[in-house]
């Protein structure tokens, strides 16, 4: 990208800001099911972090932080889990995705709040691997990015 | 709920279209554009949807900018001469 200067002023406050949304990311993914939010809108937040550093700082210095290669597997991995939750469901004898049958504890309501906190664990990984891999494919190639 | 904080907003959502359509620079549309999400994602709050307001505010106003601002700089390079 067209890069004429290094701003410190955009870089130091991109720097402050991004790890505050990466924690409004991951409340809004661990209190999703109880306030609006959830795994696609926590993924995108943290994605929008990463994005900012990649944006103010440049691609190269953001390897640092998350690699390249990393968005892709990250992606198939958050698929993986919603789908090894739903499935455990199903193996464990109810349908696909009923949280009740994963028997993580005693209480119903328990077992069913963790079913659902880890398929939103998954959907946010996906989303976001998925929306930084998105970007790194559009620029690459770009030296002076 | 509260129609003159609607037809305050529809108003502005409707400047911000305008201006998003009609602007000869696309720097300024894209922000523009980026605007009337948000606008939106107010409209959806101010209707009583919040959860899809707060996925029109994440993904329009956040991540729908970002990309469309790389697509006009990998493409106005080759043509800027």
């Amino acid at each position: 990208m067209i890069r004429n200067e290094d701003n410190p002023i955009v870089g130091l406050v991109s720097r402050i800001v991004s790890p505050f949304i990466m924690l409004f990311a991951l409340y809004i993914i661990f209190h999703g099911h109880y306030s609006p939010g959830g795994g696609f809108q926590g993924g995108t937040m943290l994605a929008a972090s990463l994005l900012l550093i990649r944006l103010a700082m440049g691609s190269e210095i953001a390897q640092l932080q998350f690699k390249r290669s990393w968005g892709t597997p990250l992606g198939s991995i958050g698929v993986l889990i919603y789908f090894a939750t739903g499935f455990t469901a199903m193996l464990m004898g109810g349908t696909f995705l009923n949280y009740e049958f994963l028997s993580l504890s005693e209480i119903a309501s328990h077992t069913r709040s963790i079913g659902v906190l880890l398929v939103e664990i998954g959907v946010g990984l996906a989303v976001m691997g998925i929306l930084v891999a998105i970007y790194d494919d559009l620029l690459e190639g770009d030296p002076d990015v | 709920m509260h129609p003159e904080i609607e037809i305050t907003l529809f108003v502005f959502l409707l400047i911000t279209a305008v201006v998003a359509l009609t602007v000869k620079n696309l720097l300024t549309a894209v922000v523009s554009l980026t605007v009337f999400s948000f606008i939106s994602a107010l409209l959806y709050i101010a209707m009583g949807a919040v959860d899809v307001g707060f996925t029109e505010a994440v993904i329009g106003a956040g991540v729908t900018g970002v990309l469309f601002i790389i697509l006009i700089f990998k493409t106005s390079r080759r043509s800027a001469d």
